[in-house]
């Protein structure tokens, strides 16, 4: 430090006295967010990255352009033909209703992937705000944050969703059926952080930061944060399959979506039954939903690893 | 510390009245009369539905109907089912056994994923690793009834290692099966979580130093390499407590366990204001102290991590 | 009636639940072979209600309530009434009725089972400020009152074995009513605390409760023989515990697993296996349960007008009920032919105009396309059901097979709970055509009818109204003559079958089994096994 006027009031000199606001500034200007691109060059090196992003684009393509895939109309349902054979053009043959089971696949990627993934958003942009702070700030913030995650955690789901479903019973749609299932399951995710963050933020590099004079809410985003990331990261992707059979234990309940949605939950929850007589009913809409959780546990890897710098480092 | 945890139990005050308002509201906003569906499908003459909307209370407005159940609480009346039953004598029935069930299926997931989780995050990207991703996917995508009703086919009636359901008494024995399907729920998360904190672990630098001291593996991953990541792991288990107290409600329905979830389930649809309150309130509150000892754990996984200041 | 128990998360509970109501002609009881101390495992439900006979209107506690007590007649296998506690009951012009009970008997207790024990529990079910559910039992009997407490002025007692009733107009079927639970007598001991009574209950029945504290909630209830009983039910085995299952897959499980001897419900998801896990130990045989949708008069295009018989014959002759029993159901129901039900005396498969039952894609198109002639048509036609009780299967099957037959769009409307459910129909409220089902109390052919479709009756969900209809249910109510009775009541079917207030759809069989320790395992008219008579080895 050669900063030849310091504070009277300051041990540490404020920030914007000190050269350091100058070598912040170049660096900004040469790299903004090198967390963020350095993971982005280390993700595109790794094939397991471009794997499971071209699963994700093709589900996401089925879901947008279902015809493209099938052009049999999935809600032509001829009760003869209940449980019955894969033929050739029925590739995976009729439901207990007598339905193609491919094509109600196919056209019920929409809803089940919109469902697992507006319910992933909600839960982590609520689960990431009140753990964040709760975790990295404490005291009466944390308790106030804490306990409002476990008021809304104890509630019991079913009743929350016949509430919620019941009062938006006008507007049934894959948005309000989302919030129904995100609304109460982000105090997981919250919790989650908050631990991390509790641990991470009397690391060695947070208090180098603060002895830097770094402010504290920007350290919290530039290097408590990232650093804690990754469990909410296995939390979210895990979470998505449980989202899209959620949905399906909705529709179940008789608060779901229209019964004319399809969607890969509505198919497994009524294979159900037909368990010992017609297992493959109940295993295709299965295999639709591991594939897809599969894709994106593979995705929340690569960036997990990707915004470890020190897993990087050993390669 | 005393004064810490001093400050937690007062915290549960306002979270008690917090939560038992919000309940109270959300089974008043349910459509519907509960009183009608006591009399199936047949319509209940007028005067006679009239009488019974005043002995429960139901004719009142809503914030009436909440502080005469709150009043009743301070006497130590929870209320009755529509059954006749106490409130309170259900939940002393209840609780017990699906506190019981509930700590063996977290017993049972916290054991068998932190295991299968550390041997994954110890040998990333190989053939165990792989193998407990694919099992993992397999209890995600199948929903519950499918996994209790497989297991109690297979193991309570072809092979008959297990009673099919829990006889009388819920005896530990006969909750090892539902425990054990109740854990493959949360199972993926656990091992998910612990090979994900392992494998970051392994990189810090106070790893590196144990094994370059000549430190064994046996004594590394123990010591400096689990207990290191346990935190997520511990924290998302005691989230899943909480779950696995209410949220049993089609395990238990298959292995009839005569517990919280099915019971609960019961009381939301039927409407019973005062029994789904109840159990909340309970509910909360042993959730409130298991988090209370989590936060207290971490100060042992983690000595960094204080909150007396 | 008929109060269903709910469905657990994926488990549907199939068959509208209703009053249990034992009797026993098979004659099996004396001949046993197994041994008369064994006690059997049954499968119940936590009853939902104290156990007082006048409060208990659904299986769960019916059962219970059924072994536990004896009241003036019993139901026998076939549902005709057999004399149990009453010595003679007797009547003139249907409305002044003078019955005998046996001398000399007793409550387990020891109070005395005599006339004034069943004046009293009448009064007490009757009395508005007692709250009973079965108040509406006593509806017919002189003095009673929906809207105020009003003893029943009809009941005297004449000695203390005598006592008449009059009612307020003749029912020439109120001595088939009798043997339901609401007219079992209560001891004396009762009206002390009838809180305490309904969780201990003193009956005089086959069986009674093993002890005190033999009704542990939500598990089971251990009942043991009555020695004191002197009826027709007489026990062959030692007693029945009756374990309260929240899901039919639990109780089939354990039938499977050997920790159950009588199941009377099979769950949906083992409808394909249960007759080949089971063998000639599989119960499969109709019950007294009629299943139907009922589509409001007040809908658009549904008037009682042309257009809207038209539109109802059409949609049930647009739906194939042979092959959704089939495929569904897997046989475990049967495709109705009238608004009753086979088990019942009277019932008729071959009523005129019944053609209308059976699937005729041509003629509902034909039907249709003259209704559209009239006004047409637009939108969606939608069954409301409630998605607690396991309806989705066969609600989509029917809108199927509407929708192709008719080529219009037809879907089912969830509720999420039977109490939403009833509401919305109760207040009127629901704007699409809804499940209905009926469990008899008492097997008769008015109890399917009188209540459901008379002018205002109670359960006249639709709001129908034919005077044609209610003249037919009064001139067969109030004749002696069986037979002319029955003839009325489908004579008054035919005429449901032109205006369909509802859609008669199937007749809900009873399904289940039964373990190999024991044998003669008979149900009842009611879909309940007839415990008693149950051997045990």
């Amino acid at each position: 430090m050669s900063n030849n006027t310091p504070s009277p009031n300051h041990f540490v000199a404020p920030l914007e006295e000190t050269p350091l606001v100058a070598i912040d500034a170049v660096k900004v200007g040469e790299r903004p967010s090198n967390l963020w691109i350095d993971a982005w060059r280390d993700m595109r090196r790794r094939p397991m990255f471009w794997i499971s992003a071209a699963i994700i684009v093709l589900i996401v393509i089925v879901a947008l352009f279902p015809t493209l895939f099938t052009q049999i109309d999935p809600r032509e349902c001829i009760l003869s033909r209940s449980n019955g054979a894969p033929t050739a053009t029925n590739i995976l043959g009729f439901n207990k209703q007598g339905c193609d089971v491919f094509s109600r696949i196919v056209h019920g990627t929409s809803t089940s992937l919109s469902v697992g993934i507006i319910v992933i958003i909600l839960t982590t942009v609520l689960g990431v705000l009140f753990g964040m702070f709760a975790g990295y700030y404490g005291g009466w913030l944390d308790s106030v944050l804490s306990r409002a995650g476990d008021i809304f955690f104890s509630i019991p789901y079913i009743l929350a969703a016949v509430v919620i479903m019941s009062v938006f019973s006008a507007y049934r749609n894959v948005f309000i059926i989302s919030l129904a299932i995100g609304i109460f399951a982000w105090p997981a995710t919250a919790r989650v952080l908050r631990a991390e963050i509790l641990r991470v933020k009397n690391a060695d590099f947070v208090m180098a930061a603060q002895a830097l004079g770094v402010s504290r809410f920007r350290i919290l985003l530039r290097h408590v944060l990232p650093n804690s990331i990754a469990p909410v990261i296995v939390v979210t992707t895990i979470s998505l399959g449980a989202a899209i059979v959620a949905e399906a234990t909705l529709s179940f309940l008789g608060v779901g979506l229209p019964n004319s949605t399809m969607s890969w939950g509505n198919d497994i929850s009524a294979a159900q039954t037909d368990l010992r007589t017609a297992p493959q009913t109940l295993i295709y809409p299965s295999i639709a939903l591991s594939i897809t959780v599969l894709s994106f546990i593979m995705l929340g890897e690569v960036v997990r690893d990707a915004l470890d710098p020190k897993a990087r480092a050993q390669r | 510390m005393a004064g810490y945890i001093f400050r937690r139990i007062l915290q549960a005050i306002p979270v008690l009245l917090g939560t038992t308002f919000l309940i109270y509201f959300m089974v008043f906003a349910m459509p519907g009369d509960p009183l009608l569906a006591l009399f199936g499908d047949k319509t209940p003459n007028p005067a006679l539905l009239e009488r019974l909307r005043q002995e429960y209370h139901l004719d009142q407005p809503f914030i009436v109907q909440y502080f005469l159940y709150l009043g009743g609480i301070f006497r130590g009346d929870f209320g009755t089912s529509f059954s006749g039953e106490p409130v309170s004598a259900i939940l002393a029935r209840t609780f017990p056994v699906t506190i019981r069930l509930a700590i063996m299926a977290l017993f049972i997931e916290f054991v068998g994923g932190v295991i299968i989780g550390l041997v994954s995050g110890l040998r990333k990207g190989k053939l165990f690793d792989a193998s407990a991703l694919v099992i993992s996917l397999i209890f995600i995508s199948l929903p519950i009834f499918v996994i209790a009703f497989v297991a109690q086919f297979i193991f309570g009636i072809q092979l008959g290692w297990a009673r099919t359901t829990v006889s009388t008494g819920a005896p530990i024995q006969d909750l090892i099966l539902p425990a054990f399907v109740l854990a493959s729920i949360t199972f993926a998360q656990i091992v998910r979580l612990t090979r994900s904190s392992v494998i970051e672990t392994q990189s810090l630098d106070f790893v590196r130093t144990a094994y370059s001291k000549g430190l064994s593996r046996r004594r590394i991953i123990p010591v400096h390499i689990l207990r290191n990541s346990l935190i997520p792991v511990v924290t998302y288990a005691a989230t899943d407590f909480g779950v696995l107290l209410v949220g049993a409600t089609v395990t238990e329905g298959i292995f009839n366990v005569p517990g919280v979830g099915r019971t609960l389930y019961q009381a939301i649809i039927r409407g019973e204001g005062p029994t789904v309150v109840s159990f909340v309130t309970v509910m909360v509150l042993i959730y409130l102290v298991v988090n209370l000892v989590v936060d207290l754990l971490y100060g042992l996984l983690d000595p960094r991590i204080r909150y007396v200041k | 009636m008929k109060i269903r128990r709910l469905g657990i998360g994926a488990i549907a509970l199939a068959a509208a639940s209703a009053l249990a109501l034992s009797g026993c002609a098979s004659g099996s009881s004396d001949s046993s072979t197994g041994s008369s101390s064994a006690v059997i495992t049954a499968n119940g439900s936590e009853p939902q209600n104290p156990l007082i006979p006048t409060n208990t209107n659904e299986t769960g506690g019916g059962r219970i309530i059924d072994s536990i007590f004896a009241g003036l007649e019993y139901y026998d296998a076939t549902g005709a009434p057999q004399l149990d506690v009453a010595e003679s009951i007797e009547t003139d012009d249907s409305q002044t009725f003078t019955i005998k009970i046996k001398p000399d008997l007793t409550f387990t207790n020891g109070d005395p089972v005599d006339a004034q024990s069943f004046v009293d529990a009448w009064q007490y079910g009757a009395l508005l400020s007692n709250e009973q559910l079965n108040s509406y039992f006593f509806e017919d009997i002189e003095g009673f009152s929906y809207d105020e407490d009003s003893p029943l002025t009809g009941l005297k007692v004449v000695d203390p074995t005598t006592f008449t009733v009059t009612l307020k107009e003749p029912r020439a079927d109120f001595p088939l009513r009798l043997g339901y639970s609401a007219f079992y007598p209560l001891p004396k001991s009762a009206y002390d605390d009838m809180d305490a009574f309904g969780q201990n209950p003193i009956g005089n029945g086959p069986y009674k409760l093993a002890s005190a504290d033999a009704w542990q909630h939500n598990e089971k209830i251990d009942l043991v023989v009555n020695d004191e009983y002197k009826g027709g039910r007489k026990p062959a085995n030692g007693g029945v515990t009756f374990v309260f299952y929240a899901s039919q897959d639990a109780a089939y499980a354990d039938l499977l697993g050997g920790n159950l001897d009588v199941l009377d419900a099979v769950p949906d998801s083992a409808f394909g296996t249960y007759e080949s896990d089971l063998g000639d130990r599989a119960v499969n045989q109709p019950a007294a349960v009629f299943q139907s949708f009922t589509i409001p008069e007040r809908l658009a295009h549904f008037g009682n007008d042309e257009e809207g018989k038209l539109r109802r014959a059409a949609l049930s002759m647009a739906i194939n009920r042979d092959e959704i029993t089939d495929v569904i159901f897997q046989g475990t129901r049967t495709p109705a032919s009238d608004f009753t039900s086979p088990v019942i005396d009277g019932w008729s498969d071959s009523l005129e105009g019944a053609d209308v039952l059976k699937y005729n894609a041509d003629e509902a198109k034909k039907l249709w396309a003259q209704a559209d002639a009239i006004s047409p048509w637009s939108g969606t036609f939608q069954i409301a059901y409630n998605a607690d009780g396991g309806h989705q299967g066969w609600v989509d099957a029917v809108s199927n097979s509407i929708k192709n037959t008719l080529g219009i769009d037809a879907s089912g409307a969830p509720y999420p709970t039977f109490a939403e459910q009833r509401t919305a129909i109760t207040d009127r409220s629901i704007q699409t055509a809804f499940r209905t089902g009926w469990q008899a109390d008492y097997p008769g052919l008015f109890n399917f009818l009188g209540p459901l479709y008379a002018t205002n009756a109670s359960s006249n969900d639709g709001d129908y109204s034919n005077p044609d209809f209610d003249a037919l249910l009064q001139a067969g109510s109030k004749t002696t003559d069986t037979e002319e009775a029955n003839g009325d009541f489908q004579k008054a079917q035919e005429i449901l079958l032109k205006d369909l207030p509802a859609i008669p759809l199937w007749y809900s069989n009873v399904t289940g089994g039964y373990s190999e320790s024991v044998s003669d395992v008979d149900f009842g008219w009611n879909s309940v096994p007839l415990y008693y008579a149950v051997t045990k080895s």
